[in-house]
C-alpha cells in the first residue's frame, strides 16, 4: 500500500521493514531529520558511538555475528569520510552492511558547501554499490534495492548518500514487497558437470585437504553443516583460513587448525603437499599462498566461490564452481553420497600418517617463563577458562590476533569478528560493542594489542553509556609487536617508530570511563585476574603486560612458498632435518 | 632469534611477494558492456579499471536504449589471458552490469571508429590531402581557402593509416571517438 511521508520518516519505515532492530550512527546537521524521527519511535534502538569509524566497525561486529546486515547512519562530510576505513574493511572481508549519510541539499551539491564531501565518489571504490538519492519517491525502493544487493552474492557494504532536502520532502512510500527488485542476481547453484568432475577426483585422491574460508560463515549455518558432514564422511583433513575459523569445529577430528602466513605447520605443509585442494569460498589471498609460483606445485585445485571474479585471479583451478557455498556442498555431497561414498581409503591413511608427523613438530610450542606472561600463555589460559562460555571473541590486527587465532579454539561460525582483509587496528574494540549489543548476555572478549586498542579507545564513552559488558583482554608489550618483529627479522634490527612511547594508565583510564580496570604482570597471577576479570558485570580493560620481544611463530616469510616456514625457537631443533625444508 | 641476512634491494624487504606472476603474452581486446544509464556508471567502470590497474586503450559511451535506461560502453582493453578474464568477471559482478560481451573471441564482429582530421596547406599539398582522402573514402565537413576538416570512418588502423599519411601535409587537430563494435550476423537465431 503507498503512503505518503517525508524522507526521513521513509528512512526509518524502510529500515524496520526490512528487520533492522539496532543502527549504529552519530547525529550531525544534514542527518538531523531521520535523526528526528528516530527520536520519536521505538522500534529501531540507536547507539551513539564516540566516532564515526568506531560505528562502522561496530555495525560489522554486529553483522558478523549475527549474520544480518549491520546499519550505519552518519551526517555528510566528515561523517561519511570517518566511515570510509569500515566501509572498507567490510568490502575486503565480504560484510553486509548498510550505511546511510546525511548530505547537503541537491540544490547546493557541487558548492563546496559546510560539510560537503563527495560522498558516493569517494565511497565508490570501497563499496559494493553506492546510490546519491536526488528524489524522495526513489527513496524507499533504493533502501530496499541496498538491503538486496548488501545480503545478496558476496556479501558487502553499500551507501546511501541522502540530501537533507530529500529527507524533509514528502513522497511516496513502498513496501519491500512492492520495490522493484533490480536485476542484481547472482549465481547460486554451481555448474553440476564441474562439480561431478570434482567428485570424481574426491574418491581417488590419495592426498586431499579443504582449504575452507569466510564464505562457508557468509553462506550460512547449512554450509557450516554440510561442510562439517563433508568432512567427517570423507576423512578429509580441514585447514582454514582467518576468516573462516569456526566453519569447521576446532575439536572436530579433522581440523588442522589454521593455514597462512602464521599458519601451523601442518597446515600449510598439508596444503603444498596435498594432490587434491578444495577451496571452499576462501580467495587464496596473499597471507596464504605465499609465493604463487610455488603454491602447492602437485594438486588439482577445486574452488568454490560465489563470485565469479575470485576465481582463476591468482591461482588456476581445475574445477571452478561459481555458487553459493551451501547448495554446491549440497550437490556435491548427495552426488558423491549416490555414487556409493568413496575414498581412497588407503592413500588417506598413508595422508594422516604424514600429516600426524608434521603434528609431531608441535609448531604452537612456546617456552614458558616464571616471571614474564608470555603473550601465548596468556591466551592458552583465556582459552582454559573461557572456553565453556558463550563466547564470542574480536581482535584487534597485528600479532596478538596471530596469536588468538593459533591459541583459541572456535568450535562455531560467526564466533570469531577479526579483520582479515584490510587488517585495520582499532577494529576489534568497536566490533566488540557491536557483538555485545546483538548478544547482550553472551561472553565479549576483545584480544587486543596496547597500540591497535589506542585507535579507538574513544569507543570505552560508548561501552559506558550502553553498559556493555565487553573484556578488553590487552596484550601490552608496549610495542607494535608485528611491526618490530618484522624490523627484527627483516631490516636489520632496526627498530623505526615502533615502541608504545607515553601509554596510559590503562587501569585509571579505564576507570575514568566508569569501567574497570586490571593490571597483571605476573604469571602466578594470571587465572585469578582472567576470573576477576570474567565475575565482573561490565566493561573491563584488562592491561596483561607480556614479554615485549615475543615473536609470532610459525612464519612464511613473504615470498616463500609453504614448505619453507620459520618455526619458533622452541621446536627449531625438532624442525631441523625434517621433511619441507623449515628454514630456522 | 637472530635477523634474517637479506640482502640489501631484495624484494624480501617487502610484506609482499614482488615478483610479476604475470610476465607473460599481452592481448587486445574489445568488450562491450551494457550498463544501467544511472549517475556515475561511467565512472564506475573506470574507477574499475584505474584502480585495479588495468588499461583502457579506448572507450566509448552512449545510450542505446532510452526506455530501459541502457548504455553500452565500449572498451578496448590490453593484458594477459589472466588480466582479460580477470576484468570481464570484475565487471560482470558490477550490480548495474547488465552484460559483458567480448567481441574479440566471443567470433566474428566489426569494429569502426570515427574521426575529424584538419589539414591545413596550399598547392600541391593542398591537393594531395584531398587525393588522398578520396582514397580512403573521407569527406570533407568543412573546407576553407587554406584548410580542410575531413571526416573518416573505419577500423582504428585505417584512420592510423590515414594520419600517418596527413601528417607531412599539414595535419593540424585530430578528434577520434573510440571504437564501437557489434558482433557479426544475427545475435537471435530465429
Amino acid at each position: 500500500m503507498a503512503r505518503q511521508m517525508t524522507g526521513a520518516k521513509m528512512v526509518v519505515q524502510a529500515l524496520k521493514d526490512q528487520g533492522v532492530d539496532v543502527v549504529f550512527g552519530y547525529p550531525g546537521g544534514a542527518v538531523l531529520p531521520i535523526y528526528d524521527e528516530i527520536f520519536q519511535q521505538e522500534g529501531i534502538r540507536h547507539i551513539l558511538v564516540r566516532h564515526e569509524q568506531g560505528a562502522a566497525h561496530a555495525a560489522e561486529g554486529y553483522a558478523r555475528s549475527t549474520g544480518k546486515p549491520g546499519v550505519v547512519l552518519v551526517t555528510s562530510g566528515p561523517g561519511a569520510t570517518n566511515v570510509v576505513t569500515g566501509i572498507t574493511d567490510a568490502l575486503m572481508d565480504s560484510i553486509p552492511m548498510v550505511v546511510l549519510t546525511g548530505q547537503v541539499p541537491t540544490f547546493m551539491i557541487g558548492s563546496d558547501a559546510f560539510q560537503e564531501a563527495d560522498t558516493v565518489g569517494i565511497t565508490r571504490p570501497c563499496t559494493k554499490h553506492n546510490w546519491l538519492v536526488k528524489d524522495t519517491d526513489r527513496l524507499a525502493a533504493t533502501i530496499h534495492e541496498a538491503f538486496h544487493v548488501a545480503t545478496s552474492g558476496r556479501p558487502g557494504p553499500v551507501l546511501i548518500d541522502i540530501p537533507k532536502d530529500v529527507q524533509f520532502a514528502s513522497g511516496t512510500y513502498v513496501a519491500p514487497a512492492d520495490a522493484p527488485t533490480g536485476h542484481y542476481k547472482p549465481r547460486i547453484e554451481g555448474d553440476a558437470e564441474v562439480i561431478e568432475g570434482l567428485v570424481e577426483a574426491m574418491e581417488t585422491a590419495e592426498r586431499p585437504v579443504f582449504y575452507t574460508g569466510g564464505g562457508v560463515i557468509n553462506s550460512g549455518d547449512r554450509a557450516t553443516a554440510l561442510l562439517r558432514e563433508f568432512a567427517e564422511a570423507t576423512g578429509f583433513p580441514v585447514t582454514s583460513t582467518l576468516m573462516g575459523l569456526g566453519a569447521y569445529p576446532a575439536s572436530g577430528r579433522a581440523w588442522l587448525g589454521m593455514l597462512g602466513m602464521h599458519g601451523l605447520y601442518e597446515a600449510n605443509l598439508a596444503m603444498h603437499g596435498c594432490d587434491l585442494m578444495i577451496n571452499v569460498g576462501a580467495r587464496f589471498d596473499d597471507r596464504i599462498t605465499g609465493r604463487i609460483a610455488d603454491f602447492s606445485p602437485n594438486s588439482m585445485k577445486a574452488h568454490i566461490d560465489i563470485d565469479p571474479s575470485s576465481i582463476n585471479k591468482v591461482v588456476h583451478t581445475d574445477f571452478p564452481i561459481i555458487g553459493d557455498v551451501a547448495h554446491v556442498l549440497d550437490a556435491a555431497l548427495a552426488l558423491w553420497k549416490e555414487r556409493g561414498s568413496k575414498v581412497n581409503a588407503e592413500g588417506l591413511a598413508k595422508w594422516w600418517k604424514q600429516i600426524d608427523d608434521w603434528r609431531a613438530i608441535r609448531c604452537l610450542d612456546f617456552k614458558t617463563s616464571e616471571k614474564t606472561i608470555k603473550p601465548q600463555h596468556a591466551l592458552v589460559r583465556l582459552e582454559e577458562l573461557t572456553k565453556t562460555y558463550d563466547r564470542y571473541i574480536c581482535t584487534e590486527v597485528g600479532q596478538h590476533q596471530m596469536w588468538a587465532a593459533q591459541y583459541l579454539g572456535f568450535e562455531d561460525p560467526n564466533r570469531w569478528m577479526t579483520s582479515g582483509g584490510l587488517g585495520t587496528m582499532g577494529y576489534g574494540f568497536p566490533a566488540s560493542i557491536g557483538v555485545q549489543i546483538a548478544h547482550p548476555d553472551a561472553l565479549v572478549i576483545n584480544v587486543a594489542g596496547e597500540a591497535s586498542w589506542l585507535m579507538n579507545m574513544q569507543e570505552m564513552g560508548t561501552a559506558a553509556q550502553y553498559r556493555l559488558p565487553v573484556k578488553q583482554f590487552i596484550l601490552n608489550n608496549e610495542r607494535l609487536g608485528m611491526v618490530r618483529q618484522w624490523q627484527e627479522l627483516l631490516h636489520g634490527e632496526r627498530y623505526s617508530h615502533s615502541w608504545s612511547e607515553a601509554l596510559p594508565d590503562f587501569v585509571k583510564l579505564a576507570e575514568a570511563f566508569g569501567a574497570k580496570g586490571i593490571l597483571c604482570k605476573d604469571p602466578g597471577d594470571l587465572d585469578d585476574a582472567i576470573m576477576e576479570m570474567l565475575a565482573y558485570d561490565g566493561p573491563v580493560l584488562f592491561d596483561c603486560l607480556v614479554e615485549k620481544h615475543e615473536n609470532c611463530f610459525p612464519m612464511i616469510p613473504s615470498g616463500e612458498p609453504h614448505n619453507k616456514m620459520l618455526l619458533g625457537e622452541a621446536s627449531t631443533q625438532d624442525a631441523i632435518g625434517s621433511k619441507g625444508a623449515v628454514l630456522v | 632469534m637472530a635477523a634474517l641476512k637479506i640482502r640489501k634491494g631484495s624484494s624480501k624487504h617487502s610484506a609482499y611477494d614482488l615478483r610479476d606472476p604475470n610476465a607473460e603474452v599481452i592481448e587486445t581486446h574489445t568488450l562491450a558492456v551494457v550498463v544501467d544509464n544511472e549517475a556515475g556508471v561511467l565512472a564506475r567502470v573506470i574507477g574499475l579499471f584505474s584502480g585495479r590497474g588495468y588499461n583502457i586503450e579506448s572507450l566509448t559511451v552512449a545510450e542505446i536504449d532510452q526506455t530501459g535506461h541502457r548504455s553500452r560502453i565500449t572498451v578496448v582493453t590490453t593484458g594477459t589471458p589472466q588480466v582479460i578474464e580477470q576484468i570481464k568477471a570484475q565487471l560482470g559482478r558490477m550490480v548495474p552490469v547488465y552484460e559483458v560481451h567480448d567481441l574479440t573471441v566471443d567470433g566474428p564482429s566489426v569494429e569502426r571508429e570515427l574521426a575529424l582530421f584538419k589539414v591545413a596547406g596550399a598547392g600541391d599539398k593542398r591537393i594531395e590531402a584531398l587525393r588522398l582522402a578520396e582514397i580512403f573514402r573521407a569527406n570533407v565537413v568543412d573546407s576553407t581557402l587554406g584548410s580542410f576538416v575531413f571526416e573518416i570512418t573505419g577500423t582504428p588502423e585505417k584512420i592510423e593509416a590515414f594520419a600517418e599519411l596527413m601528417r607531412p601535409l599539414g595535419l593540424q587537430e585530430v578528434a577520434r571517438t573510440g571504437v564501437a563494435a557489434l558482433s557479426r550476423g544475427s545475435a537471435d537465431p530465429t
